[in-house]
C-alpha cells in the first residue's frame, strides 16, 4: 500500500521531534556525524544499535561500510584498522559479547584509536540473561577507554554526537564506550529531539589524526613489539591523554549548549536537589528514574534528599564531586554492578568514590547498595529503603561498613 | 487521572510489529495536545519467538515527572486499558520468563477496560478470562486474531481501529480527530485507515463486567525461592523422569512445573484413539516430548507441556487421528485418553464436534498460498473489516496429504 502521508517535515534548521529509543538515537547521531565504517554483531540488548544502523544504510540516509563480523573479537579488531586510516568508526556490544572482544578493547587505548562503542549494558553469563548490570563496561575501566552513562533517549543522540568530538580530539585519541542500561534505555521509545545537520556540522569538526594515519604518504609503523625499555613510557602517554580529556571535555560541553542550546552546564554528574540535601544519593544510569521520583516523594514529606547522578566515569570526576558530596551528611551509593571481594564487599562506584573521598576535608559516612541486577527494577521502596538507612548514619555520624543488597529474595 | 497507562497484550512474531504500531499510535496520538509518552515492551518476554505471549506498554502523561513516575520499570504495576489483539489470550499471559500463569486483566484498575479484538460473544471470552475482584468494562472489536508480525504485515487496519476505539474509551487523552491526524502522518497511514478508525469509534461495543463473572479457575503459580534457598553454581534439579503409567504398562514422565505452555498455543490436537495405528511417529516428532504412551500402545497429548506447533498433525500418516483445533474450544487441560476410556461414545460426539467446526480447523495465524493475503485483506475491508475470513486449512481441516 502507497503511503499517503509522512510525518511533516520540518523546517530547514529545525530540530525534528521522533518517538525513539536510545539505541535508535545513537544511529540518529551516526547518521548526523556521517560515520564512514560500523562494524556489527548480534546481541541483546545492542543489537537494536545494529539493526537500526543497517535502516539508515538501507534506506539511504547514511553512506557507511557496514561490516557484519563473525564475532565480536573481529568487530572491533576491524573498526579498529578502519580507525587507523582515518575513518569515522562506530562499534558497540553487551555482556559477555563485549568480554569476547577483550584482547582488542586492550589495544585500542595505547593505539590511540578514537572508536565509539555503545555497551548495551547486560548481565554477564551465567545465567544466561539479558536485564542490566554494569559490569560489563566496567572490565574496561582500568585501560584506558574513557567511559560515561546516559540515562535518557535525548542523552543518548547528544552524548554520541558530543563522544566523537571528544574521542577524536587530537589531544585524546582514546576510544570512550557510552553505556546505555539494556531495556530501560535500549528498548524504550521517548520523545526525542534529532537536530538538523547543519547545527552539527558547527559542531563536530572533520576526524583527522594527522601523523599517527596509516597512508602511503605517511609511512609508519603501528604496534611494534617493545620491551621493558618502552612499556611504560607508553602507559605514562596515555596517562596524559586521559588526563588532558577532562579539559577538552568541558570545552565539548560548553560548545555543544552554544550551538544545540541545550545539554548540561556540568558535564560530569547531574545534581538533582542537592543544595540543601542531607543525603546525597549516587547511581549511574536509568536509576535516576526511580531515585528522582522518590526524591520528589520524599521532599514532600520534608525529607531533604538529593541525587548525583554520574555521567563520566573515565575519566572520574575526582574534586568537583568530592565538592559536591562533601556538602552532605551522608551519601548513599547504589551500584547496579558488583566487585566481589573488595573493600567492604560494595559495588565498583562506592570503591571509587571511597578512594576519591579519603583525602578529603569533610568526609561524610558512605553507605553502599547494590541493586537492579540482572534487570531487576529498582523500586520506589529500595530507594526509600537506602535513604532511610543513609539518614541514620547522618544522625550518628557514622556509617555502617557493611554493604544492603536492596531487592534481593531473602 | 493525568496519565494514561495502556498495554497490549499479543503474540510473540504473529503480532510484534501490530503492538509496536498500536503503542507508537497512541503515544503520537496524545502528543497532539501536548502529552509526554513512552512506548516500550515488556524486557523478560520473548517476542522473537513464535505465539509466546508477550507485552508492550504506551504510558502518556501531563508532565515529564508524572511520565518519570511510569519509567524504567519492567511492567507497570497497573493499566487503565489492556488491549488483547487475539482472544486465545484471554486464557492468561505465561510469556517464557517463568512466572506462572498470568490472568489477562490482572493489572486492570477497578473501573479499567479491557479492549479485546473478537469474533466471539462476550459470554465465550469470559469462560476463559479469571475473575477478577474489581468491576471492569469490556470493549469489544469484531475481528479475528490480526497476523501483523515480524515478517509479513497484513494490513488489516487492526491497528488503526484500536486507535480509534481508544479514542472512544480514553477521550481525555486521545481525541479521535488526534488519532486520525497520527494515523495520516504515520508513514503507514492512509486515508483509507482514518476511515476504518471512525468506524471502530462508532462501533465499539461495551459491556460492564461483574465481580461474579469469569473463569473461576485459580490460575498456577508458585513461589520463587529466596537466595539461599536456591541451588548453588547456577543448577537446577532435574524434572524427575516420571512412572509407568498403570501395571508397567505405559508411561508418564513428569513435566516442568514452572512453565505450562497454557497460552502460548492457539490451537491443540485432538487425538482419535480409534483410529490411531501406535506407529510413534508423534511421540518421536514432537520437539517439546507431549506425547505419553498409554497402557493400550496410543498416545496422550499432554496439555501440561504441548505449544501447540502442529507438527504431530503433519506427520501423523492416519486421516483425522490428529487434526490441531482452536484453543478457544477448549475449558481445561484434561487428559483426552482418560476421556475417551471412561465413556468411548461420549468421546466419539465429542470428538466429532471439535474436529467437525470448520471455523475451528483452520489456522489462525500465517498464510498458506501466495494471494492470500490480498483475497482475505479485500473480503475484510469490502465488509468494514468484520467477516471471519477462510484461513488456512490445516492438514486435517480438508484432506490429509501425504
Amino acid at each position: 500500500m502507497t503511503p499517503t502521508a509522512t510525518q511533516t517535515a520540518p523546517a530547514v534548521g529545525e530540530d525534528k521531534e521522533l518517538l525513539i529509543s536510545g539505541s535508535e538515537a545513537v544511529a540518529e547521531a551516526l547518521v548526523l556525524a556521517d560515520i564512514d565504517v560500523v562494524t556489527a554483531y548480534p546481541i541483546r540488548p545492542y543489537d537494536t544499535v545494529m539493526q537500526a544502523i543497517a535502516k539508515k544504510i538501507a534506506n539511504g540516509q547514511l553512506v557507511a561500510e557496514y561490516i557484519v563480523a563473525e564475532g565480536e573479537h573481529s568487530q572491533f579488531e576491524i573498526v579498529k584498522h578502519a580507525s587507523m586510516v582515518n575513518a569515522r568508526v562506530f562499534c558497540g556490544s553487551s555482556g559477555v559479547g563485549w568480554a569476547y572482544a577483550m584482547e582488542c578493547l586492550v589495544v585500542t587505548p595505547p593505539l590511540r584509536v578514537p572508536m565509539l562503542a555503545l555497551v548495551g549494558n547486560r548481565a554477564l553469563d551465567d545465567p544466561g540473561a539479558f536485564g542490566v548490570e554494569h559490569n560489563d563496561a566496567l572490565f574496561v575501566r582500568d585501560l584506558g577507554w574513557m567511559l560515561c552513562w546516559i540515562d535518557t533517549s535525548q542523552e543518548a543522540l547528544d552524548t554520541t554526537l558530543i563522544g566523537y568530538r571528544v574521542a577524536e580530539d587530537r589531544r585524546i585519541l582514546l576510544p570512550l564506550a557510552i553505556s546505555a542500561d539494556g531495556a530501560f534505555l535500549t528498548h524504550s521509545q521517548a520523545l526525542t529531539m534529532v537536530p538538523p545537520k547543519s547545527k552539527v556540522e558547527k559542531f563536530l569538526p572533520r576526524y583527522d589524526r594527522g601523523d599517527l594515519q596509516l597512508h602511503p604518504d605517511n609511512p609508519i609503523t603501528v604496534a611494534p613489539q617493545a620491551n621493558e625499555d618502552w612499556v611504560i613510557e607508553i602507559r605514562r602517554q596515555n596517562d596524559e591523554a586521559m588526563k588532558r580529556a577532562s579539559t577538552v571535555i568541558e570545552e565539548a560541553y560548553a560548545d555543544f549548549r552554544r550551538v544545540f542550546g541545550r545539554g548540561p552546564e556540568n558535564p560530569w554528574f547531574e545534581e538533582y536537589m542537592t543544595e540543601d540535601a542531607d543525603v546525597i544519593l549516587v547511581g549511574m544510569g536509568t536509576i535516576s528514574l526511580p531515585i528522582k521520583v522518590g526524591i520528589r516523594n520524599m521532599r514532600a514529606k520534608g525529607k531533604k534528599v538529593g541525587l548525583v547522578r554520574l555521567r563520566w566515569f573515565r575519566p572520574f570526576p575526582t574534586d568537583r564531586l568530592v565538592a559536591a558530596l562533601s556538602r552532605a551528611k551522608a551519601i548513599g551509593v547504589i551500584d547496579r554492578d558488583y566487585s566481589f571481594g573488595s573493600p567492604f564487599y560494595s559495588g565498583v562506584v562506592a570503591n571509587e568514590i571511597r578512594a576519591a573521598m579519603y583525602n578529603a576535608e569533610k568526609r561524610p559516612p558512605l553507605l553502599s547498595f547494590i541493586s537492579g541486577l540482572g534487570g531487576r527494577e529498582v523500586t520506589l521502596e529500595d530507594v526509600y529503603k537506602a535513604t532511610d538507612l543513609c539518614f541514620t548514619a547522618a544522625n550518628s555520624g557514622k556509617a555502617d561498613a557493611k554493604t544492603h543488597w536492596l531487592g534481593v529474595r531473602e | 487521572m493525568s496519565a494514561l497507562i495502556c498495554e497490549v497484550v499479543y503474540r510473540g512474531i504473529f503480532q510484534k510489529n501490530l503492538a509496536a504500531r498500536i503503542t507508537r499510535g497512541i503515544v503520537l496520538s496524545s502528543r497532539k495536545a501536548g502529552r509526554w509518552g513512552i512506548a516500550f515492551g515488556r524486557y523478560g518476554d520473548s517476542p522473537q519467538r513464535n505465539g509466546i505471549p508477550a507485552k508492550d506498554f504506551a504510558i502518556v502523561a501531563d508532565t515529564k515527572e508524572e511520565l518519570e513516575q511510569n519509567m524504567a520499570r519492567y511492567e507497570p504495576k497497573h493499566v487503565d486499558v489492556t488491549i488483547c489483539v487475539d482472544d486465545t489470550l484471554a486464557k492468561g499471559v505465561e510469556s517464557w520468563a517463568w512466572y506462572g500463569l498470568q490472568p489477562l486483566n490482572r493489572l486492570i484498575v477497578p473501573g479499567g477496560t479491557l479492549l479485546v479484538t473478537s469474533i466471539q460473544p462476550v459470554e465465550g471470552i469470559l469462560r476463559d478470562i479469571h475473575k477478577k475482584e474489581s468491576p471492569y468494562t469490556m470493549a469489544l472489536i469484531r475481528a479475528k486474531a490480526s497476523f501483523s508480525g515480524l515478517w509479513v504485515y497484513k494490513e488489516d487496519h487492526t491497528e488503526v481501529r484500536i486507535l480509534g476505539a481508544l479514542a472512544k474509551i480514553a477521550p481525555a487523552f486521545l481525541t479521535l480527530d488526534a488519532v486520525c491526524q497520527a494515523i495520516k502522518e504515520s508513514e503507514w497511514g492512509s486515508d483509507l485507515k482514518v476511515a476504518s478508525a471512525r468506524k471502530a469509534y462508532e462501533r465499539l461495543e461495551t459491556r460492564e463486567i461483574k465481580i461474579t463473572e469469569g473463569n473461576p479457575e485459580v490460575p498456577y503459580s508458585f513461589e520463587m525461592p529466596k537466595w539461599w534457598e536456591m541451588r548453588e553454581g547456577v543448577s537446577i534439579p532435574a524434572i524427575p523422569i516420571g512412572k509407568p503409567k498403570e501395571g508397567g504398562q505405559g508411561y508418564v514422565p513428569e513435566r516442568n512445573p514452572y512453565f505450562k505452555k497454557f497460552t502460548t498455543r492457539t490451537m491443540r490436537p485432538v487425538v482419535d484413539f480409534e483410529t490411531c495405528v501406535k506407529c510413534n511417529l508423534c511421540w518421536i516428532a514432537c520437539p517439546d516430548s507431549v506425547f505419553d504412551v498409554m497402557p493400550d500402545g496410543t498416545f496422550d497429548a499432554n496439555m501440561e507441556a504441548c505449544c501447540g506447533c502442529g507438527v504431530c498433525e503433519a506427520v501423523c500418516p492416519v486421516e483425522h487421528c490428529i487434526t490441531m483445533v482452536n484453543e478457544a474450544e477448549f475449558e481445561d487441560n484434561a487428559s483426552q485418553w482418560e476421556m475417551w476410556r471412561k465413556d468411548k461414545a461420549a468421546y466419539k460426539t465429542w470428538l466429532g464436534a471439535k474436529i467437525g467446526n470448520k471455523k475451528a480447523t483452520v489456522r489462525s495465524h500465517g498464510f498458506r498460498f501466495r494471494g492470500q493475503y490480498e483475497q482475505e485483506l479485500k473480503a475484510d475491508l469490502d465488509v468494514g473489516g468484520v467477516e471471519i475470513t477462510a484461513g488456512i486449512p490445516g492438514e486435517n481441516a480438508e484432506h490429509k496429504t501425504i
